[in-house]
Protein backbone atom coordinates (compact mmCIF):
# COMPACT_ATOMS: atom_id res chain seq x y z
CA UNK A 1 0.00 0.00 0.00
CA UNK A 2 1.19 3.18 -0.42
CA UNK A 3 1.21 6.07 2.72
CA UNK A 4 -2.18 7.38 1.09
CA UNK A 5 -3.80 3.86 0.89
CA UNK A 6 -2.12 3.15 4.35
CA UNK A 7 -4.03 6.15 5.41
CA UNK A 8 -7.00 5.69 3.92
CA UNK A 9 -6.81 1.85 5.58
CA UNK A 10 -6.32 3.29 8.84
CA UNK A 11 -9.28 5.57 9.24
CA UNK A 12 -11.82 3.25 7.65
CA UNK A 13 -11.45 1.38 11.23
CA UNK A 14 -10.75 -2.09 10.60
CA UNK A 15 -11.12 -4.11 13.37
CA UNK A 16 -7.65 -4.44 14.36
CA UNK A 17 -5.36 -0.90 14.05
CA UNK A 18 -2.29 -3.39 13.25
CA UNK A 19 -2.62 -6.46 11.24
CA UNK A 20 -2.41 -10.19 12.40
CA UNK A 21 1.35 -11.24 12.73
CA UNK A 22 2.51 -9.35 16.30
CA UNK A 23 2.89 -11.25 19.55
CA UNK A 24 -0.01 -11.68 21.50
CA UNK A 25 -0.47 -10.75 25.18
CA UNK A 26 -0.65 -12.98 27.85
CA UNK A 27 -0.99 -13.17 31.97
CA UNK A 28 1.98 -13.26 33.53
CA UNK A 29 2.12 -17.23 35.01
CA UNK A 30 1.67 -16.10 38.70
CA UNK A 31 -1.22 -14.69 37.90
CA UNK A 32 -0.66 -10.92 38.52
CA UNK A 33 -2.51 -9.42 36.06
CA UNK A 34 -5.30 -11.69 34.90
CA UNK A 35 -8.25 -9.31 36.67
CA UNK A 36 -6.80 -6.75 34.18
CA UNK A 37 -7.23 -8.81 31.21
CA UNK A 38 -10.33 -10.70 31.91
CA UNK A 39 -11.73 -6.76 32.47
CA UNK A 40 -10.81 -5.59 29.51
CA UNK A 41 -12.38 -8.77 27.46
CA UNK A 42 -15.58 -7.59 28.77
CA UNK A 43 -14.85 -3.82 28.07
CA UNK A 44 -14.16 -3.06 31.11
CA UNK A 45 -10.98 -0.43 31.86
CA UNK A 46 -8.87 -1.45 35.12
CA UNK A 47 -6.02 -0.66 37.27
CA UNK A 48 -4.63 -1.67 40.29
CA UNK A 49 -5.51 0.37 43.69
CA UNK A 50 -3.92 0.92 46.92
CA UNK A 51 -6.97 1.55 49.52
CA UNK A 52 -4.15 2.65 52.19
CA UNK A 53 -2.62 5.29 50.09
CA UNK A 54 -6.03 5.71 48.04
CA UNK A 55 -3.80 5.81 44.95
CA UNK A 56 -4.26 4.01 41.97
CA UNK A 57 -0.93 1.89 40.47
CA UNK A 58 0.09 1.28 37.08
CA UNK A 59 1.33 -1.35 35.34
CA UNK A 60 0.66 -4.63 37.43
CA UNK A 61 2.86 -5.08 40.83
CA UNK A 62 2.30 -7.15 43.57
CA UNK A 63 3.01 -4.77 45.81
CA UNK A 64 2.10 -0.78 46.15
CA UNK A 65 5.34 0.72 45.81
CA UNK A 66 4.38 3.65 47.85
CA UNK A 67 3.22 1.65 51.53
CA UNK A 68 4.72 -1.94 50.26
CA UNK A 69 0.91 -3.63 51.14
CA UNK A 70 0.48 -6.40 49.09
CA UNK A 71 -1.86 -8.31 46.96
CA UNK A 72 -3.58 -4.67 45.63
CA UNK A 73 -7.00 -4.75 44.25
CA UNK A 74 -8.28 -3.98 40.96
CA UNK A 75 -10.44 -1.38 39.95
CA UNK A 76 -12.87 -0.03 37.21
CA UNK A 77 -11.96 3.51 36.18
CA UNK A 78 -12.67 6.03 33.65
CA UNK A 79 -12.09 5.14 29.99
CA UNK A 80 -10.63 8.50 29.05
CA UNK A 81 -7.41 9.89 29.04
CA UNK A 82 -4.80 12.68 27.59
CA UNK A 83 -2.36 12.65 24.98
CA UNK A 84 0.78 12.43 27.52
CA UNK A 85 3.20 11.62 24.55
CA UNK A 86 3.25 9.86 20.97
CA UNK A 87 4.93 8.63 18.10
CA UNK A 88 4.20 8.15 14.21
CA UNK A 89 6.16 4.81 13.81
CA UNK A 90 7.65 4.87 9.97
CA UNK A 91 10.07 2.54 9.97
CA UNK A 92 9.12 -1.47 10.41
CA UNK A 93 10.92 -3.48 12.88
CA UNK A 94 8.88 -6.86 12.69
CA UNK A 95 7.70 -8.56 9.27
CA UNK A 96 3.80 -8.33 10.21
CA UNK A 97 4.43 -4.52 10.43
CA UNK A 98 6.32 -4.31 6.47
CA UNK A 99 3.30 -2.80 5.10
CA UNK A 100 1.41 -1.03 7.61
CA UNK A 101 3.68 1.96 8.37
CA UNK A 102 2.78 5.09 9.51
CA UNK A 103 1.33 3.92 12.73
CA UNK A 104 0.56 6.28 15.63
CA UNK A 105 1.74 4.62 19.53
CA UNK A 106 0.21 7.06 21.67
CA UNK A 107 1.25 7.15 25.68
CA UNK A 108 -2.32 8.23 27.71
CA UNK A 109 -2.46 9.35 30.73
CA UNK A 110 -5.60 9.01 33.11
CA UNK A 111 -6.39 11.76 34.96
CA UNK A 112 -9.03 9.48 36.91
CA UNK A 113 -6.41 7.03 37.77
CA UNK A 114 -3.73 9.65 39.59
CA UNK A 115 -2.57 9.79 35.91
CA UNK A 116 -1.17 6.19 35.91
CA UNK A 117 -0.19 5.76 31.66
CA UNK A 118 -0.99 3.49 29.35
CA UNK A 119 0.30 2.63 25.84
CA UNK A 120 -1.61 1.93 23.16
CA UNK A 121 -2.19 2.59 19.52
CA UNK A 122 -4.22 5.91 18.38
CA UNK A 123 -7.11 4.81 16.06
CA UNK A 124 -7.97 6.71 12.71
CA UNK A 125 -5.26 8.92 10.15
CA UNK A 126 -2.04 8.11 11.29
CA UNK A 127 -1.16 11.22 9.41
CA UNK A 128 -3.48 13.72 11.29
CA UNK A 129 -1.55 15.86 13.59
CA UNK A 130 -1.33 15.32 16.96
CA UNK A 131 -1.14 17.36 20.13
CA UNK A 132 -0.24 16.64 23.57
CA UNK A 133 -3.18 17.07 26.00
CA UNK A 134 -5.39 16.11 23.40
CA UNK A 135 -8.28 13.97 25.04
CA UNK A 136 -8.99 10.49 23.96
CA UNK A 137 -11.19 7.97 25.59
CA UNK A 138 -10.19 3.97 25.41
CA UNK A 139 -11.53 1.85 22.42
CA UNK A 140 -11.39 -2.20 23.20
CA UNK A 141 -10.06 -4.33 20.34
CA UNK A 142 -11.30 -7.72 20.87
CA UNK A 143 -8.94 -10.37 19.26
CA UNK A 144 -11.39 -13.31 18.79
CA UNK A 145 -9.73 -15.02 15.81
CA UNK A 146 -6.66 -16.11 17.46
CA UNK A 147 -6.64 -18.98 20.30
CA UNK A 148 -6.92 -17.82 22.89
CA UNK A 149 -8.30 -14.72 22.29
CA UNK A 150 -7.52 -11.53 24.11
CA UNK A 151 -8.11 -7.62 23.98
CA UNK A 152 -6.21 -4.64 23.30
CA UNK A 153 -6.90 -1.42 25.23
CA UNK A 154 -7.01 1.39 22.33
CA UNK A 155 -7.30 5.48 21.55
CA UNK A 156 -9.62 7.28 20.09
CA UNK A 157 -9.68 11.06 20.11
CA UNK A 158 -13.27 12.28 21.98
CA UNK A 159 -15.52 13.32 19.37
CA UNK A 160 -14.16 10.98 16.78
CA UNK B 1 39.45 19.35 45.76
CA UNK B 2 37.02 16.00 46.91
CA UNK B 3 38.07 13.80 48.91
CA UNK B 4 36.37 10.67 48.13
CA UNK B 5 37.72 7.78 47.99
CA UNK B 6 37.28 6.77 44.23
CA UNK B 7 39.03 9.75 43.05
CA UNK B 8 42.24 9.69 40.89
CA UNK B 9 43.19 6.46 42.24
CA UNK B 10 43.46 4.66 39.24
CA UNK B 11 43.96 5.24 35.51
CA UNK B 12 42.70 3.97 31.88
CA UNK B 13 46.46 2.80 31.33
CA UNK B 14 45.88 1.12 27.67
CA UNK B 15 43.54 1.67 24.32
CA UNK B 16 42.67 -1.71 22.11
CA UNK B 17 40.12 -1.64 18.82
CA UNK B 18 39.73 -3.96 16.27
CA UNK B 19 38.94 -2.16 12.88
CA UNK B 20 35.04 -1.51 13.38
CA UNK B 21 32.92 -2.51 10.17
CA UNK B 22 29.17 -1.97 9.05
CA UNK B 23 27.20 -4.59 10.35
CA UNK B 24 28.15 -8.18 9.09
CA UNK B 25 31.48 -7.04 7.44
CA UNK B 26 33.81 -7.82 9.71
CA UNK B 27 35.94 -10.84 8.38
CA UNK B 28 36.42 -12.58 12.16
CA UNK B 29 34.47 -13.71 14.80
CA UNK B 30 32.86 -11.92 17.64
CA UNK B 31 35.16 -13.64 20.32
CA UNK B 32 38.00 -13.23 17.74
CA UNK B 33 38.03 -9.45 17.90
CA UNK B 34 37.15 -9.76 21.36
CA UNK B 35 40.36 -11.26 21.81
CA UNK B 36 41.89 -9.15 19.58
CA UNK B 37 40.99 -6.09 21.25
CA UNK B 38 42.62 -7.05 24.77
CA UNK B 39 46.14 -7.85 23.17
CA UNK B 40 45.78 -4.47 21.88
CA UNK B 41 45.23 -3.26 24.68
CA UNK B 42 47.66 -4.81 26.72
CA UNK B 43 50.64 -3.76 24.15
CA UNK B 44 49.63 -0.43 24.31
CA UNK B 45 49.77 0.21 28.01
CA UNK B 46 52.74 -2.14 27.60
CA UNK B 47 51.68 -4.96 30.08
CA UNK B 48 51.68 -8.64 29.77
CA UNK B 49 48.27 -10.59 28.94
CA UNK B 50 48.65 -12.86 31.24
CA UNK B 51 48.79 -10.16 34.11
CA UNK B 52 45.21 -9.12 34.06
CA UNK B 53 43.61 -10.67 36.87
CA UNK B 54 40.06 -8.91 36.37
CA UNK B 55 37.67 -8.91 33.82
CA UNK B 56 34.61 -6.51 33.67
CA UNK B 57 31.93 -5.93 31.00
CA UNK B 58 28.15 -5.23 30.45
CA UNK B 59 25.21 -5.98 28.51
CA UNK B 60 25.34 -9.56 29.05
CA UNK B 61 29.00 -9.69 26.78
CA UNK B 62 29.01 -13.33 25.22
CA UNK B 63 32.99 -13.25 25.30
CA UNK B 64 32.99 -14.78 29.13
CA UNK B 65 36.53 -14.50 31.19
CA UNK B 66 36.48 -17.77 31.55
CA UNK B 67 37.22 -18.58 27.85
CA UNK B 68 38.92 -15.64 27.58
CA UNK B 69 41.17 -16.64 30.57
CA UNK B 70 42.19 -19.75 29.07
CA UNK B 71 42.96 -18.71 25.46
CA UNK B 72 45.04 -15.76 26.90
CA UNK B 73 46.50 -18.24 29.31
CA UNK B 74 45.59 -15.69 32.40
CA UNK B 75 47.95 -16.63 35.49
CA UNK B 76 45.73 -15.95 37.70
CA UNK B 77 41.62 -14.35 37.52
CA UNK B 78 40.42 -12.27 40.84
CA UNK B 79 37.78 -11.07 39.48
CA UNK B 80 34.62 -11.17 36.70
CA UNK B 81 32.31 -8.96 36.90
CA UNK B 82 28.96 -8.27 34.64
CA UNK B 83 27.37 -4.91 35.14
CA UNK B 84 23.57 -5.28 34.74
CA UNK B 85 21.49 -3.46 32.70
CA UNK B 86 21.08 -3.43 28.61
CA UNK B 87 22.12 -0.99 26.09
CA UNK B 88 25.35 1.01 26.80
CA UNK B 89 24.11 1.77 29.89
CA UNK B 90 26.62 0.09 31.68
CA UNK B 91 29.83 1.37 29.77
CA UNK B 92 31.34 3.66 32.79
CA UNK B 93 29.23 1.41 35.20
CA UNK B 94 32.20 -1.34 33.85
CA UNK B 95 34.51 1.12 34.70
CA UNK B 96 33.54 2.15 38.51
CA UNK B 97 33.51 -2.01 39.00
CA UNK B 98 37.23 -1.86 37.58
CA UNK B 99 38.05 0.90 39.25
CA UNK B 100 36.52 -0.33 42.33
CA UNK B 101 38.17 -3.56 42.15
CA UNK B 102 41.79 -2.28 42.25
CA UNK B 103 41.24 0.68 44.76
CA UNK B 104 39.64 -2.33 47.03
CA UNK B 105 42.50 -4.80 46.81
CA UNK B 106 41.03 -7.27 44.69
CA UNK B 107 42.92 -6.54 41.50
CA UNK B 108 45.81 -4.88 39.60
CA UNK B 109 45.02 -5.10 36.07
CA UNK B 110 41.49 -5.34 34.93
CA UNK B 111 40.45 -5.29 31.62
CA UNK B 112 37.11 -3.51 30.65
CA UNK B 113 35.65 -4.75 27.32
CA UNK B 114 32.92 -5.27 25.04
CA UNK B 115 32.54 -7.44 21.76
CA UNK B 116 29.78 -6.82 19.33
CA UNK B 117 29.48 -8.53 15.80
CA UNK B 118 25.41 -7.53 15.30
CA UNK B 119 26.26 -9.16 12.22
CA UNK B 120 26.77 -12.53 13.70
CA UNK B 121 24.59 -12.47 16.48
CA UNK B 122 21.33 -10.79 15.77
CA UNK B 123 20.12 -6.76 15.52
CA UNK B 124 18.96 -4.60 18.17
CA UNK B 125 16.78 -2.27 15.82
CA UNK B 126 14.70 -5.65 14.96
CA UNK B 127 11.53 -6.65 17.49
CA UNK B 128 11.24 -9.91 18.39
CA UNK B 129 9.34 -12.54 16.15
CA UNK B 130 7.46 -14.68 18.86
CA UNK B 131 4.04 -15.59 18.99
CA UNK B 132 3.14 -14.66 22.59
CA UNK B 133 4.92 -11.96 25.17
CA UNK B 134 4.02 -12.53 28.74
CA UNK B 135 6.76 -10.36 30.53
CA UNK B 136 6.30 -6.42 30.44
CA UNK B 137 6.98 -6.22 26.78
CA UNK B 138 3.11 -6.93 26.61
CA UNK B 139 2.17 -3.59 27.19
CA UNK B 140 4.24 -2.45 24.24
CA UNK B 141 5.10 -4.99 21.57
CA UNK B 142 1.13 -5.89 20.65
CA UNK B 143 1.09 -1.81 19.86
CA UNK B 144 3.88 -2.36 17.22
CA UNK B 145 6.05 -0.60 20.19
CA UNK B 146 9.31 -2.77 20.23
CA UNK B 147 12.64 -1.46 19.40
CA UNK B 148 14.95 0.50 21.03
CA UNK B 149 14.29 3.87 18.77
CA UNK B 150 10.75 3.34 19.34
CA UNK B 151 11.06 2.86 23.42
CA UNK B 152 13.19 6.64 23.39
CA UNK B 153 11.21 8.59 21.08
CA UNK B 154 8.47 8.49 23.39
CA UNK B 155 10.08 9.92 26.33
CA UNK B 156 12.28 12.20 23.88
CA UNK B 157 8.94 13.81 22.54
CA UNK B 158 7.39 14.67 25.79
CA UNK B 159 11.03 16.12 26.12
CA UNK B 160 10.81 17.86 23.53
CA UNK B 161 7.55 19.37 24.55
CA UNK B 162 8.09 19.96 28.09
CA UNK B 163 10.88 22.28 26.89
CA UNK B 164 9.89 23.56 23.42
CA UNK B 165 12.62 21.72 21.56
CA UNK B 166 13.06 22.09 18.11
CA UNK B 167 14.27 19.47 15.74
CA UNK B 168 17.34 21.19 14.46
CA UNK B 169 19.03 20.33 17.97
CA UNK B 170 18.78 16.95 17.45
CA UNK B 171 19.69 17.85 14.03
CA UNK B 172 23.12 19.72 15.24
CA UNK B 173 23.80 15.88 17.51
CA UNK B 174 24.07 13.73 14.44
CA UNK B 175 25.63 16.58 12.72
CA UNK B 176 28.77 17.04 15.31
CA UNK B 177 29.38 13.40 15.18
CA UNK B 178 29.85 12.85 11.15
CA UNK B 179 31.70 16.56 11.31
CA UNK B 180 34.06 14.62 13.98
CA UNK B 181 34.06 11.16 12.15
CA UNK B 182 35.46 12.51 8.56
CA UNK B 183 38.83 13.23 10.01
CA UNK B 184 39.04 9.91 11.96
CA UNK B 185 40.14 7.31 9.31
CA UNK B 186 38.53 4.25 12.09
CA UNK B 187 35.20 5.65 11.71
CA UNK B 188 32.97 3.96 9.88
CA UNK B 189 31.36 7.06 8.32
CA UNK B 190 34.65 8.79 7.26
CA UNK B 191 34.10 10.15 3.95
CA UNK B 192 30.72 10.32 4.19
CA UNK B 193 29.40 13.97 5.05
CA UNK B 194 26.29 14.75 6.79
CA UNK B 195 24.37 18.19 5.82
CA UNK B 196 21.09 19.77 6.67
CA UNK B 197 19.78 18.60 3.51
CA UNK B 198 20.62 15.42 3.84
CA UNK B 199 19.56 15.22 7.47
CA UNK B 200 16.45 17.13 6.80
CA UNK B 201 15.96 14.70 3.55
CA UNK B 202 16.84 11.51 5.45
CA UNK B 203 13.38 9.33 6.02
CA UNK B 204 11.76 8.55 9.32
CA UNK B 205 12.24 6.06 11.69
CA UNK B 206 10.15 6.93 14.45
CA UNK B 207 9.04 10.64 15.15
CA UNK B 208 11.25 12.08 15.93
CA UNK B 209 13.72 10.27 14.95
CA UNK B 210 15.24 10.50 11.35
CA UNK B 211 17.26 8.45 10.32
CA UNK B 212 20.68 9.87 11.13
CA UNK B 213 19.71 10.41 14.30
CA UNK B 214 20.11 6.62 15.07
CA UNK B 215 23.05 4.51 15.95
CA UNK B 216 24.91 2.15 13.46
CA UNK B 217 24.51 -1.09 13.75
CA UNK B 218 28.47 -2.78 13.56
CA UNK B 219 30.88 -5.72 14.15
CA UNK B 220 33.86 -4.79 16.70
CA UNK B 221 35.43 -5.05 19.68
CA UNK B 222 37.04 -2.63 22.00
CA UNK B 223 39.16 -2.73 25.42
CA UNK B 224 40.95 -0.75 28.12
CA UNK B 225 43.19 -1.80 30.81
CA UNK B 226 42.88 -0.27 34.33
CA UNK B 227 45.79 -0.05 36.60
CA UNK B 228 46.57 1.75 39.56
CA UNK B 229 47.33 5.46 38.77
CA UNK B 230 50.88 4.48 40.40
CA UNK B 231 51.39 1.62 37.79
CA UNK B 232 50.37 3.91 35.34
CA UNK B 233 52.76 5.85 35.90
CA UNK B 234 55.26 3.06 35.41
CA UNK B 235 53.58 2.59 32.31
CA UNK B 236 54.42 3.82 28.25
CA UNK B 237 51.38 6.19 27.76
CA UNK B 238 50.33 8.96 29.65
CA UNK B 239 47.29 7.94 31.89
CA UNK B 240 43.84 8.99 31.64
CA UNK B 241 43.06 9.43 35.53
CA UNK B 242 39.83 8.02 36.40
CA UNK B 243 38.50 11.16 38.50
CA UNK B 244 34.59 9.70 38.91
CA UNK B 245 32.77 6.89 37.48
CA UNK B 246 29.02 6.69 38.91
CA UNK B 247 25.97 4.37 37.91
CA UNK B 248 22.47 4.29 39.18
CA UNK B 249 19.23 5.14 38.32
CA UNK B 250 16.40 7.70 39.20
CA UNK B 251 12.93 5.92 41.40
CA UNK B 252 11.19 3.68 39.14
CA UNK B 253 12.41 4.86 36.23
CA UNK B 254 12.06 1.35 34.16
CA UNK B 255 7.93 1.35 36.40
CA UNK B 256 5.97 -1.27 33.36
CA UNK B 257 4.25 0.77 30.65
CA UNK B 258 6.10 3.52 30.82
CA UNK B 259 5.52 5.10 34.31
CA UNK B 260 8.74 6.11 35.66
CA UNK B 261 7.81 8.74 37.74
CA UNK B 262 10.33 11.29 36.13
CA UNK B 263 9.39 10.03 32.47
CA UNK B 264 11.13 12.73 30.22
CA UNK B 265 14.67 11.85 31.10
CA UNK B 266 17.55 10.22 30.04
CA UNK B 267 18.11 8.68 33.96
CA UNK B 268 21.28 10.86 34.87
CA UNK B 269 19.52 13.23 37.17
CA UNK B 270 20.95 11.37 40.41
CA UNK B 271 24.15 10.04 38.76
CA UNK B 272 25.08 13.26 36.70
CA UNK B 273 24.93 15.07 40.33
CA UNK B 274 27.13 11.91 42.10
CA UNK B 275 29.95 11.80 39.42
CA UNK B 276 30.46 15.37 40.01
CA UNK B 277 30.34 14.85 44.15
CA UNK B 278 33.12 12.57 43.74
CA UNK B 279 35.63 14.09 40.69
CA UNK B 280 35.25 17.31 43.02
CA UNK B 281 34.65 19.06 39.95
CA UNK B 282 31.31 21.16 38.57
CA UNK B 283 30.01 21.25 34.69
CA UNK B 284 32.23 24.31 33.91
CA UNK B 285 35.39 22.17 34.23
CA UNK B 286 34.55 19.81 31.55
CA UNK B 287 36.67 20.62 28.68
CA UNK B 288 35.16 17.63 26.04
CA UNK B 289 32.19 15.18 26.68
CA UNK B 290 31.87 11.87 24.73
CA UNK B 291 28.32 11.44 24.85
CA UNK B 292 26.69 8.19 24.24
CA UNK B 293 24.58 8.40 21.13
CA UNK B 294 21.79 5.75 21.12
CA UNK B 295 19.79 8.31 19.63
CA UNK B 296 20.27 12.38 19.08
CA UNK B 297 17.35 12.73 21.37
CA UNK B 298 19.01 10.38 24.33
CA UNK B 299 22.58 12.98 24.32
CA UNK B 300 20.15 15.96 24.49
CA UNK B 301 18.83 15.17 27.90
CA UNK B 302 22.26 13.46 29.09
CA UNK B 303 24.11 17.06 28.22
CA UNK B 304 21.61 18.56 30.44
CA UNK B 305 21.46 16.72 33.21
CA UNK B 306 25.18 16.44 33.20
CA UNK B 307 24.56 20.21 34.02
CA UNK B 308 26.59 21.49 30.58
CA UNK B 309 23.55 23.15 29.74
CA UNK B 310 19.82 24.00 30.69
CA UNK B 311 16.60 22.77 28.92
CA UNK B 312 16.00 26.05 28.23
CA UNK B 313 18.85 26.42 26.59
CA UNK B 314 19.04 23.73 23.64
CA UNK B 315 17.79 25.46 20.95
CA UNK B 316 20.47 28.05 21.30
CA UNK B 317 23.80 25.88 22.49
CA UNK B 318 22.66 22.86 20.17
CA UNK B 319 24.94 24.05 17.29
CA UNK B 320 27.56 22.22 14.84
CA UNK B 321 29.47 25.11 15.51
CA UNK B 322 29.72 24.75 19.23
CA UNK B 323 29.84 21.19 19.07
CA UNK B 324 32.68 20.98 17.05
CA UNK B 325 36.34 20.42 18.89
CA UNK B 326 36.92 23.90 18.61
CA UNK B 327 33.80 24.85 19.84
CA UNK B 328 32.20 26.15 23.47
CA UNK B 329 30.72 22.49 23.78
CA UNK B 330 32.42 20.00 22.53
CA UNK B 331 30.88 16.68 21.63
CA UNK B 332 31.34 12.81 20.15
CA UNK B 333 34.84 14.37 19.19
CA UNK B 334 35.80 10.50 17.26
CA UNK B 335 32.51 10.14 15.55
CA UNK B 336 30.57 7.96 18.72
CA UNK B 337 27.75 5.69 17.89
CA UNK B 338 26.83 7.51 14.83
CA UNK B 339 29.45 7.71 12.82
CA UNK B 340 32.53 5.66 14.60
CA UNK B 341 31.42 2.90 15.60
CA UNK B 342 28.48 1.87 17.62
CA UNK B 343 31.01 -0.68 20.05
CA UNK B 344 28.12 0.11 22.60
CA UNK B 345 30.08 3.07 23.85
CA UNK B 346 32.88 1.62 25.15
CA UNK B 347 34.54 3.63 21.56
CA UNK B 348 33.69 6.53 24.14
CA UNK B 349 35.88 6.00 27.07
CA UNK B 350 38.42 5.26 24.72
CA UNK B 351 37.89 8.63 23.18
CA UNK B 352 38.08 10.35 26.11
CA UNK B 353 41.39 8.59 27.17
CA UNK B 354 42.44 10.01 23.63
CA UNK B 355 41.56 13.83 24.41
CA UNK B 356 44.05 13.15 27.93
CA UNK B 357 46.44 11.56 25.92
CA UNK B 358 46.52 14.63 23.45
CA UNK B 359 45.59 12.23 20.60
CA UNK B 360 42.15 12.40 19.45
CA UNK B 361 41.83 12.97 15.66
CA UNK B 362 39.68 16.18 17.06
CA UNK B 363 41.68 17.37 19.43
CA UNK B 364 40.48 19.71 21.94
CA UNK B 365 43.23 21.95 23.34
CA UNK B 366 44.50 21.79 26.34
CA UNK B 367 41.95 19.10 27.34
CA UNK B 368 42.17 18.61 31.09
CA UNK B 369 38.80 17.12 31.99
CA UNK B 370 36.83 14.87 29.69
CA UNK B 371 33.25 13.51 30.80
CA UNK B 372 31.81 10.15 29.52
CA UNK B 373 28.14 9.85 29.56
CA UNK B 374 27.34 5.96 28.45
CA UNK B 375 23.91 4.55 27.29
CA UNK B 376 21.00 7.00 28.54
CA UNK B 377 17.47 6.57 29.12
CA UNK B 378 18.21 2.66 30.70
CA UNK B 379 18.11 1.49 34.49
CA UNK B 380 20.48 1.78 35.55
CA UNK B 381 22.93 4.76 33.78
CA UNK B 382 26.48 5.25 34.26
CA UNK B 383 29.19 7.86 33.37
CA UNK B 384 32.22 9.09 34.37
CA UNK B 385 35.09 11.57 33.93
CA UNK B 386 38.69 11.37 33.17
CA UNK B 387 41.53 13.83 33.93
CA UNK B 388 45.44 14.86 33.60
CA UNK B 389 47.61 13.28 36.03
CA UNK B 390 48.16 15.95 38.88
Amino acid sequence: MTTGELSQWHASEPDNYLPPGLAAPRPWQDGLDTPYWDAIERNSLVVQYCDSCDAHQWGPEWICHRCHKFDLEYVEIEPKGKIYSWERVWHPVHPALQASCPYMVVLVELPGADNVRMVGNLLGDPLRPITIGEEVEAVFEHHKDVDPPYTLVQWKRVGD
Amino acid sequence: MSDHPMRGRTAISGLGETKYYKRAMAPDGEFKMCLEAILLACEDAGIDPRDIDGFCSYSNERSSPDRIAAALDIKEMRLSNMFWGGGGGGGSGALANAVSAIISGQCEVVVVYRALAQGQFGRFGQGAVVNEVNNDGKWTAPFGLMSPAQSFAMRVRRFMHENGVQQEALRAISMASYHHAQQNPRAVMHGRELTEEIYDQSRWIVEPFHLFDCCMENDGAAAIIVTSVERARDLKPTPAVVLAAAQGSTARNQAPAHNADIYATSNFQHVGKRLYEIAGLTPNDVDVSQVYENFTGGVMMSIVEHGLCSADEVNDIFTLENFKSTGKLPINTSGGNLAECYMHGLELIIEAARQIRGQSPNQVSDAEVALVASGPMVTPVSSCILGVDR
